[in-house]
């Protein structure tokens, strides 16, 4: 069967002493990226930590099917050989190696800044660094013409820019430029945890401050070697899916919106409140922000808030179920959905999509069950998979992943065990490198902590979904129409933030 | 004269309000309460009084388009007769310059976003051109239609007295006429399914997407342009769909105002209940209106 590579194979969750990482000479730690992704294994994170030669650079890979994560690192120097060409979904890992190490990957076919900011060792300082100012992929011809977007939007949105290449309102290419709300979050971590470690965890993409913070906390867990309570674990997950179920219903309010269909966009703008109160309910803050803590969580549940949220949920179950309905029996609006932005499988896969996007792609891909956290292991939630790999599969997937999330919320409140809120975390152990891996309501987030002598972080690598996703909507608006970009843009709903770091 | 006065009252004032019914209709669909009904009114009074901002790209046909726009329109306004109540204006052939009126206004909002030189605002000029082409056939078919039936080429009379009895003797044929007018009304005033006046998002926007640069007074003048379009081709679907006539002045101005009122709610409701078309779609839905208004003229040729 598979040939296991020279990877370590570990847990989600799990830590492990540095010197027992395999340390592969460049061109084997290549070609067992290669071989791996080959076998259907994925990069859930590549990264380099800059050294006095080069850089140590780090591949964290997904196995397919057994839930395995390996771990593998080598010493580059300078410069290292680009594999993007035959590994698509390495193409902005080598990029974001290149720009944080300052080596350089040799023969890279797009060597672009990613956030446009200077190497983490100050000796390789480049030039000044002017966000956006780069080469524009161009198409050439008379009849193309190029479209600029942003990064100044006319909504209140985040800041990207986006360059089309444009064949009267056919897009032939898509090219992405963020790095405009780079805030130097990886930077700010080295020789961390401090005591504002944990706050800028919740805040890396505020919409997802369950996903980021619970990876976090799992990485403080793993290496202090602390396991929370069973309590502790479900309240974790229930935030985790009311985090879900209210991106799920802004964004299908949100698409109705783009293809302005009112009741739809209305009553999920609403919906969507009720579920960011639930989540008030349980801390005070609606974006959930306290209530995960390394050790369980900073806020218990009384039996009458359980009790109190059951209720709302049952409500705001009945109130998504009825607008979304609105969505899938009106067919001018499904004439807009089927069809749109269509990502086929095998680019799914050749360049790593995660999460809801992924799974619209027929990819049977989920962190809660393939490398399950938490209390994912013993009530494991419904994975949605839909084939058509267009908006309509990408807004269906969210729909029936927070069906899932409803049941499974109503069923881990009605059986709260008791337990201890939180527990003391010991200070982390030194010279190891912990993996946490989370499916946030964007898909995986990926968290690695490498600690030094001393138990400080030498290395934390966030992996927000977006730095999967971005290139996948770029690719979705292929021979798309351009009048077609926000609603493709809002099925994928990804974080400037989260990327930018 | 009293009646030409009422007209123009009618005509000034009125256009803002349709904006606020329609908004009004969508919000309680949608099970919100909604803007206030005199807000178009607000919204204006406020660009008035509000300075203006000039790219330095753009020449004076940036600044023309929206004043030809109005004062074209305001023109049309007077040619069309509202309810039964002939309009300060006509002649034989008026037919003919109350369409390119609109053409003419279409034509200076597209050489002012061109000016700008931005790629959205060409985006937007070349897709309002271009579903202009397939609107226009699908109006003058019908205008055909009403001349044959009225024997006149005058807009008064193929729009009052001939109307209600043409229902009983062209039915069918003025049923077609009143499912193409329809779409054309959505279409030129850049409703639902065609357009979303709601709309931030510049790559799907066609009309919106043209006067981004504009603003202040001028912007203005481009918003009231627009209700008062809607308001104009407003009164040509009334005066088609919904031919009435008491005879008693006063209270047919009552009637008018209250059809216009019918007609904007018809409106909101549609925007409530569909979504956008693709816009690959908009010609084909645009063909259908002609080929409505053309077996519509069609019939009445027979």
């Amino acid at each position: 069967m598979t040939r296991t590579f020279s990877l370590i194979c570990l847990r989600n969750g799990e830590a492990v002493p540095v010197a027992s990482v395999p340390l592969l000479p460049l061109e084997q730690f290549l070609q067992d990226i290669i071989d791996a992704t080959d076998r259907g294994w994925r990069v859930a994170s590549c990264f380099g930590v800059p050294t006095d030669a080069g850089a140590t650079l780090w591949c964290l890979m997904a196995a397919p099917n057994d839930g395995l994560l390996g771990l593998m690192r080598t010493e580059a120097g300078m410069a290292f050989p680009s594999i993007c060409r035959l590994v698509p979904q390495l193409h902005l890992f080598e990029r974001e190696i290149a720009e944080q190490c300052g080596i350089t990957p040799e023969a890279h076919p797009w060597p672009k800044p990613v956030r446009f900011h200077h190497p983490f060792m100050p000796s390789r300082k480049g030039r000044e660094n002017v966000v956006g100012d780069s080469d524009y992929y161009r198409v050439g011809g008379e009849e193309i013409h190029e479209v600029a977007v942003g990064p100044v939007h006319a909504g209140i949105i985040e800041p990207g820019h986006f360059r089309f290449q444009c064949h009267g309102e056919e897009v032939f290419s898509l090219e992405i430029a963020l790095g405009y709300q780079h805030r130097g979050v990886e930077e700010g971590f080295l020789k961390g945890p401090h005591p504002k470690t944990l706050f800028q965890m919740e805040t890396i993409a505020g919409d997802t401050t369950i996903g980021h913070a619970l990876a976090y906390a799992m990485v403080m867990e793993a290496l202090g070697g602390t396991v929370p309570s069973a309590r502790a674990e479900i309240i974790r997950a229930i935030a985790l899916e009311l985090e879900r179920l209210a991106n799920h219903a802004g964004d299908l309010g949100a698409l109705a919106g783009d293809v302005a269909y009112l009741p739809t966009a209305s009553f999920c703008g609403r919906i969507r409140g009720d579920f960011l109160n639930m989540t008030a309910h349980l801390c005070g803050s609606r974006f959930g922000r306290g209530i995960v803590r390394p050790g369980g969580i900073g806020f218990d549940v009384s039996e009458r808030q359980a009790g109190e949220i059951l209720d709302r949920l049952t409500a705001a179950s009945d109130d998504l179920e009825n607008a979304v309905g609105l969505l899938w029996d009106t067919q001018s609006v499904m004439a807009r959905f089927e069809g749109t932005g269509k990502v086929s499988q095998e680019t799914a896969r050749e360049i790593g999509l995660v999460g809801p996007a992924a799974r619209a792609c027929g990819i049977d891909r989920d962190v809660r069950r393939d490398t399950p956290f938490g209390i994912y292991g013993v009530s494991p939630v419904t994975v949605a998979v839909e084939e058509s790999g267009d908006v309509f599969a990408r807004a269906h997937v969210r729909w029936r992943e927070a069906e899932a999330s409803l049941h499974f919320v109503a069923e881990q409140l009605r059986q709260l065990p008791g337990g201890a809120s939180v527990k003391n975390t010991a200070t982390p152990a030194p010279d190891s490198v912990a993996v946490a891996l989370t499916e946030g309501w964007r898909g995986e987030i990926c968290h690695v902590a490498i600690t030094d002598g001393t138990g400080r972080f030498a290395r934390y690598k966030v992996v927000d979904p977006s730095f999967h996703n971005w290139t996948g909507l770029a690719l979705a608006l292929r021979n798309q129409q351009i009048s077609d970009f926000p609603l493709c843009n809002k099925s994928f709903n990804l974080s400037y933030c989260g990327f930018d770091l | 004269m009293v009646n030409a006065v009422i007209h123009i009252l009618i005509t000034l004032l009125m256009p803002p309000l349709l904006l606020g019914v329609i908004n009004r209709t969508k919000a309680i669909f949608a099970g919100r309460t909604g803007p206030p009904l005199f807000q178009a009114y607000y919204d204006l009074a406020k660009l008035v009084r509000k300075g203006s901002v000039f790219s330095d790209t753009t020449s004076w046909v940036f600044r023309a388009g929206p004043v030809v726009g109005l004062a074209a329109t305001l023109a049309a306004s007077l040619l069309i007769p509202l309810g039964e109540h002939r309009p300060p204006l006509s002649f034989s052939g008026d037919m003919i310059l109350f369409a390119y009126l609109f053409g003419l206004a279409r034509f200076c909002t597209t050489a002012a976003a061109l000016d700008t030189g931005s790629s959205f605002e060409g985006m937007g000029a070349a897709r309002e051109a271009t579903f202009a082409c397939l609107a226009e056939p699908a109006l003058f078919f019908s205008l055909a239609v009403l001349a044959r039936l009225s024997g006149s080429l005058s807009l008064t009379p193929m729009l009052t007295g001939t109307a209600a009895t043409s229902w009983l003797s062209a039915g069918a044929s003025l049923l077609l006429l009143v499912g193409s007018l329809f779409i054309v009304l959505l279409a030129e005033n850049c409703r639902v399914p065609f357009d979303d006046p709601n709309t931030h998002l510049e790559l799907t926007m066609i009309h919106e997407v043209m006067v981004l640069d504009h603003s202040g007074p001028l912007f203005g003048a481009i918003l009231y342009g627009a209700a008062l379009k809607l308001f104009v081709l407003g009164a040509l679907f009334t005066d088609i769909a919904l031919p009435y006539a008491t005879g008693i002045p006063l209270v047919d101005w009552v009637l008018f105002v209250i059809a216009m009122l019918m007609l904007a709610v018809g409106i909101g409701m549609v925007e409530s209940v569909m979504a956008r078309l693709r816009l690959p779609k908009v010609p084909q839905m645009l063909a259908a209106a002609c080929i409505l208004a053309a077996f519509s003229l069609l019939l009445v040729l027979r």
